[in-house]
C-alpha cells in the first residue's frame, strides 16, 4: 500500500501530465472522487483508535489540501495555456488595409475661397452672392462705365442673343464680380434708411466670371472675389492694411512683399493694382499681379444712394485661381477647368 | 504704347539707370510691360568696309577678303555671304568678341587661309532674323567705329500698359512729360515754328458737326516725291516704337504722331471734290477703308466727306480711294481734335482699332493740333519737297476745362494720410497744373490743361496727389471697425457642409464651363430653346446651361480615356433657362427678369461601388449606393421619391426626390441610348439636386425619451413586382399610431421560392410609447390591421 506521500507525489505527476481540462478531471477523481485514493484512504479512518484516528485523520486532511491545491493550481494552468492559444489563433494581420469608401475632395478653387471666406469672416465681412447673367446696367454702368466708355474694351464681353442670334445689347455674362457691389450696396442702403448712419458695409462676393478670352493664361471663365467695405471712416491706408494682412495670412508668409501701384478702374479713384514678391520658393523676388483695387468711385456710390461726402470706401476685386496656383504651384490654368481625376485628387 | 529711350532722352534725361527708370514708370501707373534692348549684349564689333573679294581656293562658297576698319592696316577674313563685294560697308567682329548665342571669334585658319575676324549678318548680331547675307550698313558710318555706339543699340525699348485714362501719354513728349513731373527733371519740349508758305493752294473746311469736331486744321502740300525715301534716322525710331516703315509720307505723318500724340490724315488732294466736310454718316453710305474692309457707315459715326462722298472715318481710318500713293504729288494734310464721344467704340463696332481711334478715343490735346501739322509740313518739305500752301482751319467750340476744387482735408480723409498745403502745391506744379488758392482753408483751384482728358473732379486729383506722392508712402493701416456678431442662421444648412458631405462619400468636385454645346441641352434637358451667346468663342460652348449633366457626362468620358476606371464627380453651379421655356427671351419688357439662375448641385457615379479592396468582392455602383448617398446628405431629413422619366435618365430607373415635401431633384442612371452616343462602356448613376432646396433645414426640438419597453414585430410578405416600396411604406405609416416608431425595410428578395412576377419583402415594425408599457393584444390588433391593409390595398399575400 502507497503512503500519503507517495499518493501526494503520484496526484502532482498526474496533474502535471494532463494535456487539457479532460484529462485533468479524470485525474482528479482518480484521488478525490467517491472512490479515489483519498477517499479511500479518509473511508479507512472509522477504523482506527481513537488516539491514531485524529492523527491520521490530520494527516490525510493535509495531503487532500495539497493535493487540491495543486488540482487548482493546474486548473488555471490549462486555462491559461487555452486562451494563449485561441488570442494566437485569432492574431490579425494588423498591417492589411482598412476597407471602405475613400474620400473624394474639393476643387483646389474652392479650397481657395473657402480659405478666403474664412480669413475674410474673421474681421468681419459677409459673404454675398450675384447673378452670372447680368445686365449691361449692373456690369458697366453702375460702375460708372458708361457706353462707349474706352474701359469696356478692357473687358471682351459675352452678350446673350435673342432667338435670332443678335445680340441682346442690355443682357451679359457678368465680366467681373464687380456688379454685386452695386446690388449689395443698393440692398443694402434700402434695408438701413431708417438708421440715422448706415451702419458698415462690408462683404465680399466670390463667384465665376467670364470673358472673350481663351489661351493658355486666360480661361473663358474664371473666378473672382469682389470685395468692399464703405463706412464714415474708410481710406486707402486702411485697403492696404486689409490686403497686406490677408495676402500674409493666405501665403502664411510674414515676409511677404506686398506693393501698391496706380492704375484705372472705372469704379475706382484711386485706383491701384497690387503685387506681391515671395521670398522663398521657385518665385523668389518675380513682383507678380494679383489684384486691382481701389476707393470705390463716388459716382458709384451717388448711384446707389449713398452720400459720397459722408462715406468713402474700398473695393477689391482678385483672382482667386491665380491665387490658388501661386498658392500649390500650378503652372496651367486650363487645369481648373478640365475635371481630370489625377489633377485634382492632389488637393482633397 | 512702345517707345526708345534715346528718343524720350531727346527729350528728358533724367540721372537714372534704365531700371530705376522702369521702376520710376511703373509704381507711377505707366506700367512698363515689356523691355529689352535693341541688340542682346555683344562687344568688339566695329564698321567696317570690304575692300576686296576673291574666290576661296579650297572652297566654293567662300570668299577671301580685305576688310578695312579704319586702322590703315586692311586685314583678310574668309566670308561665306552671298551678298559680299567689295565696297560694302558691313559690321566686322573682331578677334576676341564674344557674339550672342555664346560664339567666340578667333584668328584662325579656314580651309588653309587665315582670317582674322567675321563679317556678320543681321540675324548673327540679335539685331534681327535676317540671315540671307551680310547686314549692310549706311554709308555715313565711320570705319572702325563700335557698331553698338554707332547704331545706338544699347537703347532701350519699353512697352507701356498705359490706362484708359492716360492718354497724354500716348506719346513721346507726353513720356517726357510724365518723367519730367516725376523726377523734376526739365523737359525740352521740341520747339515748331510755321513753315514759309510757298503756295497759294487750299482747301476750303466746313464742320458741319461741331460738336463731333470742333477743330479742324489742314493745308495742301504740293509738288512732293512721294517716292523719296525715307531717312534711315526716322526709320529706325519708327522701327523702334513698332511702327513698320512704309513711305516717306505715311512715315512722316506715323512719327509726328509718335513725337505729339496727334494722329494726323493724309489725302491725295487730286481725288478731292471741292470743300471738305466733317460730318456725321448718311443713310446707305459705304466705304471701302485703307484696310480693305468696306464698312456701312452709321449715322452716328463721323465722316470726312467731300462734296460727292465720304473719303474717311473721322479719326479712325483714311479712305482707300482718297488715300496717297507713291504716285500722289499733291496732298491734303489734316490734324484736327475728334471728340472722344464722336470716335469711341466705333471702331470697335467694325472690328479693328487704330492707333488714331485710340488715341481719339481716350482724348488728343486740341492744343496741339496746329503744332503737329507745322511740325509734319516741315518733315514733308525736307525729305519730299514741295510747296506748303497755307493753313485752313476751321474753329467751333473746343472743349472746356472747368476749374476743380481740391480740399486737402478731403485728401486725408480718403487717402488716410494727411498732406501739407505746400507739398501739394508742389505736387501739383510738378504735374504742370496751374491752381489758385481759396477760402478759409486754402483750397486748390486746379484749371486741368489741354491735354489732361481724366481731371474732372475732385477725387481725380486726389489721385494725381496720391500717384506723385507715391502709393508706397501711404501708411498700411491695420482696420478699425465697430463690432457686431454677424447673423449664422443654424436652420440653413451651408454650401461647405454639404460639400464636405459629398467628398466623404467618395466624390470628387469639379468646375465645368456654363456654356455647353446645344446638343448636350436637348440631351439631357430636353431643352429645344436653351439660352444662346450672341458671341460664343466656339460652337460647342454657345449655350447656357440649364442642367450639370452635360458636362459632368462629358467629364466621365474624359476620365475614362485617361485610364481612371472609377469615377465620381460633383459640381455645383448655377443653371441657366428660360422662366416661361415656350416665351422668347427677348420678348417685351424687361428680358433679364425672365431669366432664371437657380443654384443646382450635380453629381455622377460610375464604375466600382467601392474602391478595389481585399474582403469583399467587386460590384458595380448602382442607383440604390447613389441613393444612399443622398439620403445621408439630406439626413436627418427623410427624402422621398417617387418614379418620374427625365431625358436624360433611364426610363425604368429615374426618380423625382422629395425633401420636406418639395421636389429637389432627380436620380437615376443614364438613359442607355446616350450611354451609347455618349461612348460609355457602362451606364453611370446620376443626380441633380436644387441646392437652395437643400439647404434648408431646421432647428432641432427635443422629444421625450421613453423608458417603456421597444416592441418588435417582423413581417414578410409576397407582392406584385410593380408596387413601389414608397406606396406601401405610405400606407402603413397611416395605418399606425403614433407609438409606430420606425418601418423598415430589411430584406428584398426575388427567384427561386418567389412566384415569377412576384418580390418578396422583410419588414420590421418598432413600436413604443412614451408614457405605458405597450400590450400584446393591442400590438397584436395592429400588426393584423397593418396585414388586412396590405391585403387589400396591395393584394399582398402574407409569408410569415
Amino acid at each position: 500500500m502507497q503512503t500519503l506521500d507517495q499518493i501526494v507525489a503520484a496526484a502532482h505527476a498526474a496533474f502535471a501530465t494532463a494535456i487539457d481540462a479532460d484529462a485533468l478531471e479524470q485525474a482528479k477523481a482518480r484521488y478525490l472522487g467517491k472512490s479515489g485514493l483519498i477517499t479511500e484512504q479518509l473511508k479507512t479512518l472509522g477504523a482506527l483508535p481513537p488516539e491514531e484516528k485524529k492523527q491520521r485523520g490530520a494527516e490525510v486532511n493535509q495531503a487532500k489540501t495539497t493535493i487540491e491545491t495543486a488540482l487548482a493550481s493546474r486548473r488555471d494552468e490549462l486555462k491559461r495555456a487555452a486562451l494563449a492559444a485561441r488570442l494566437a489563433e485569432e492574431a490579425l494581420d494588423v498591417t492589411l488595409p482598412g476597407r471602405g469608401q475613400t474620400p473624394g475632395g474639393l476643387h483646389p478653387v474652392t479650397r481657395t475661397l473657402e480659405r478666403i471666406e474664412e480669413l475674410f469672416r474673421s474681421i468681419g465681412f459677409a459673404v454675398a452672392d450675384g447673378p452670372e447673367i447680368e445686365t449691361d446696367f449692373y456690369n458697366f454702368t453702375a460702375l460708372n462705365t458708361p457706353e462707349n466708355h474706352p474701359a469696356r474694351s478692357m473687358h471682351d464681353t459675352f452678350y446673350l442673343a435673342d432667338d435670332s442670334g443678335q445680340p441682346l445689347e442690355d443682357i451679359l455674362l457678368r465680366t467681373h464680380t464687380s456688379p454685386i457691389q452695386a446690388r449689395y450696396m443698393e440692398a443694402h442702403v434700402a434695408a438701413t434708411r431708417h438708421l440715422p448712419t448706415m451702419p458698415e458695409i462690408r462683404v465680399i462676393a466670390p463667384g465665376r466670371v467670364y470673358r472673350v478670352d481663351s489661351d493658355a493664361t486666360h480661361s473663358p471663365m474664371f473666378h473672382q472675389v469682389e470685395g468692399l467695405w464703405v463706412g464714415e471712416e474708410v481710406s486707402f491706408a486702411d485697403l492696404k492694411g486689409v490686403i497686406a494682412d490677408f495676402l500674409r495670412r493666405f501665403f502664411e508668409s510674414e515676409d511677404l512683399k506686398v506693393r501698391f501701384r496706380p492704375s484705372f478702374f472705372p469704379f475706382t479713384e484711386p485706383s491701384a493694382e497690387i503685387d506681391v514678391a515671395f521670398m522663398h520658393g521657385a518665385l523668389t523676388g518675380r513682383w507678380l499681379e494679383i489684384a486691382g483695387c481701389g476707393m470705390v468711385h463716388p459716382n458709384v456710390l451717388a448711384h446707389v444712394g449713398i452720400d459720397p461726402e459722408r462715406y468713402t470706401g474700398f473695393a477689391f476685386g482678385m483672382g482667386p485661381d491665380r491665387l490658388t496656383m501661386l498658392r500649390y504651384g500650378i503652372n496651367d490654368l486650363r487645369l481648373f477647368f478640365d475635371g481630370d481625376l489625377r489633377f485634382l485628387r492632389q488637393f482633397s | 504704347m512702345k517707345f526708345s529711350e534715346s528718343w524720350l532722352r531727346d527729350f528728358v534725361s533724367p540721372t537714372l539707370t534704365g531700371e530705376d527708370l522702369s521702376h520710376l514708370l511703373t509704381m507711377a501707373g505707366l506700367e512698363v510691360e515689356e523691355e529689352q534692348t535693341v541688340a542682346p549684349p555683344f562687344d568688339s564689333v566695329v564698321v567696317a568696309r570690304v575692300l576686296e573679294v576673291k574666290k576661296h581656293e579650297n572652297a566654293d562658297r567662300l570668299n577671301v577678303c580685305q576688310v578695312d576698319i579704319g586702322d590703315g592696316n586692311p586685314r583678310q577674313i574668309v566670308c561665306g555671304a552671298p551678298n559680299v563685294a567689295p565696297g560694302l560697308k558691313v559690321p566686322c567682329a573682331l578677334p576676341g568678341a564674344q557674339l550672342p548665342g555664346g560664339l567666340t571669334i578667333r584668328e584662325a585658319a579656314v580651309r588653309g587661309v587665315k582670317s582674322a575676324g567675321m563679317l556678320c549678318s543681321a540675324r548673327e548680331l540679335g539685331i534681327s532674323e535676317e540671315a540671307s547675307g551680310l547686314m549692310l550698313l549706311p554709308e555715313p558710318l565711320p570705319l572702325g567705329e563700335n557698331l553698338r555706339h554707332a547704331l545706338d543699340l544699347d537703347d532701350c525699348l519699353r512697352t507701356l500698359k498705359l490706362t484708359p485714362n492716360r492718354a497724354d501719354c500716348l506719346s513721346l513728349t507726353g513720356i517726357a512729360r510724365e518723367v519730367g513731373a516725376l523726377t523734376g527733371a526739365a523737359v525740352q519740349y521740341p520747339e515748331v515754328s510755321p513753315v514759309a508758305v510757298t503756295s497759294s493752294e487750299k482747301r476750303e473746311i466746313v464742320l458741319d458737326a461741331p460738336q463731333a469736331c470742333p477743330l479742324y486744321t489742314g493745308r495742301v502740300i504740293s509738288g512732293v516725291d512721294a517716292k523719296a525715301p525715307t531717312p534711315e534716322w526716322m526709320r529706325r525710331r519708327l522701327e523702334r516704337c513698332g511702327v513698320r516703315s512704309i513711305s516717306a509720307l505715311v512715315d512722316i505723318t506715323n512719327y509726328v504722331m509718335l513725337k505729339f500724340g496727334q494722329p494726323l490724315h493724309a489725302f491725295d488732294n487730286a481725288r478731292l471734290q471741292g470743300a471738305l466736310h466733317v460730318r456725321m454718316g448718311l443713310p446707305d453710305e459705304k466705304l471701302l477703308l485703307l484696310n480693305e474692309q468696306t464698312v456701312a457707315i452709321d449715322p452716328d459715326v463721323l465722316v470726312i466727306a467731300d462734296e460727292q462722298k465720304p473719303l474717311a472715318l473721322a479719326g479712325i481710318m483714311g479712305g482707300e480711294e482718297s488715300g496717297i500713293t507713291l504716285e500722289t504729288s499733291e496732298l491734303f494734310l489734316e490734324s484736327a481734335f475728334f471728340s472722344p464721344a464722336a470716335v469711341a467704340g466705333r471702331a470697335r463696332r467694325y472690328d479693328f482699332v487704330s492707333d488714331a481711334s485710340h488715341r481719339f478715343e481716350r482724348g488728343v490735346d486740341f492744343a496741339g493740333a496746329e503744332r503737329a501739322l507745322e511740325g509734319a509740313t516741315a518733315l514733308i518739305l525736307e525729305i519730299c519737297g514741295g510747296n506748303a500752301g497755307p493753313v485752313s482751319i476751321a474753329q467751333a467750340e473746343l472743349p472746356t476745362r472747368s476749374p476743380v476744387r481740391l480740399r486737402a482735408a478731403r485728401a486725408a480723409r480718403v487717402l488716410g494720410t494727411a498732406l501739407a498745403g505746400e507739398e501739394i502745391a508742389t505736387l501739383f506744379t510738378r504735374l504742370a497744373l496751374p491752381f489758385v488758392r481759396e477760402g478759409k482753408d486754402a483750397d486748390f483751384i486746379v484749371t486741368p490743361p489741354s491735354w489732361r482728358f481724366d481731371l474732372e473732379r475732385e477725387e481725380d486729383l486726389i489721385e494725381e496727389l496720391a500717384r506723385l506722392h507715391g502709393y508706397e508712402n501711404i501708411p498700411v493701416r491695420p482696420p478699425r471697425a465697430a463690432l457686431s456678431m454677424m447673423p449664422q442662421p443654424e436652420a440653413e444648412r451651408p454650401l461647405h457642409h454639404l460639400r464636405q458631405r459629398l467628398v466623404n462619400a467618395g466624390y470628387q468636385e469639379v468646375v465645368n464651363f456654363a456654356f455647353v454645346e446645344a446638343a448636350w441641352e436637348a440631351d439631357f434637358a430636353a431643352n429645344a430653346a436653351p439660352l444662346k451667346l450672341a458671341n460664343p468663342i466656339a460652337a460647342q460652348m454657345s449655350v447656357m446651361r440649364s442642367t450639370l449633366i452635360g458636362g459632368l457626362v462629358a467629364n466621365l468620358a474624359t476620365n475614362l480615356k485617361r485610364q481612371q476606371s472609377r469615377v465620381r464627380l460633383f459640381e455645383t453651379g448655377r443653371c441657366f433657362l428660360r422662366k416661361n421655356p415656350s416665351g422668347s427671351v427677348a420678348e417685351t419688357g424687361d428680358a433679364f427678369s425672365r431669366i432664371e439662375q437657380p443654384w443646382s448641385l450635380a453629381g455622377i457615379a460610375y464604375g466600382d461601388a467601392f474602391p478595389e479592396q481585399w474582403g469583399h468582392g467587386a460590384r458595380r455602383v448602382d442607383f440604390f449606393d447613389v441613393k444612399g448617398d443622398l439620403e445621408s446628405l439630406c439626413a436627418p431629413f427623410v427624402l422621398q421619391s417617387e418614379e418620374t422619366r427625365h431625358a436624360a435618365l433611364h426610363p425604368g430607373r429615374a426618380a423625382s426626390l422629395n425633401l420636406h415635401g418639395r421636389w429637389i431633384g432627380v436620380l437615376g442612371e443614364l438613359h442607355p441610348k446616350w450611354v451609347q452616343k455618349y461612348e460609355l462602356p457602362a451606364p453611370p448613376v446620376l443626380f441633380e439636386l436644387d441646392l437652395s432646396a437643400l439647404m434648408r433645414g431646421s432647428v432641432p426640438v427635443h422629444s421625450e425619451i421613453s423608458r417603456f419597453p421597444l416592441v418588435i414585430r417582423d413581417l414578410a410578405f409576397e407582392v406584385d413586382h410593380d408596387i413601389e416600396w414608397q406606396d406601401l411604406l405610405g400606407a402603413l405609416e397611416k395605418g399606425s399610431p403614433p407609438w409606430v416608431r420606425e418601418i423598415r425595410l430589411f430584406d428584398l428578395y426575388t427567384g427561386e421560392g418567389i412566384a415569377k412576377g412576384k418580390k418578396s419583402l422583410a419588414i420590421r415594425i418598432v413600436m413604443q410609447d412614451t408614457q405605458r408599457t405597450l400590450q400584446d393584444a393591442e400590438v397584436a390588433d395592429l400588426i393584423n390591421n397593418l396585414v388586412r391593409c396590405l391585403e387589400t390595398g396591395f393584394g399582398v399575400r402574407l409569408r410569415a
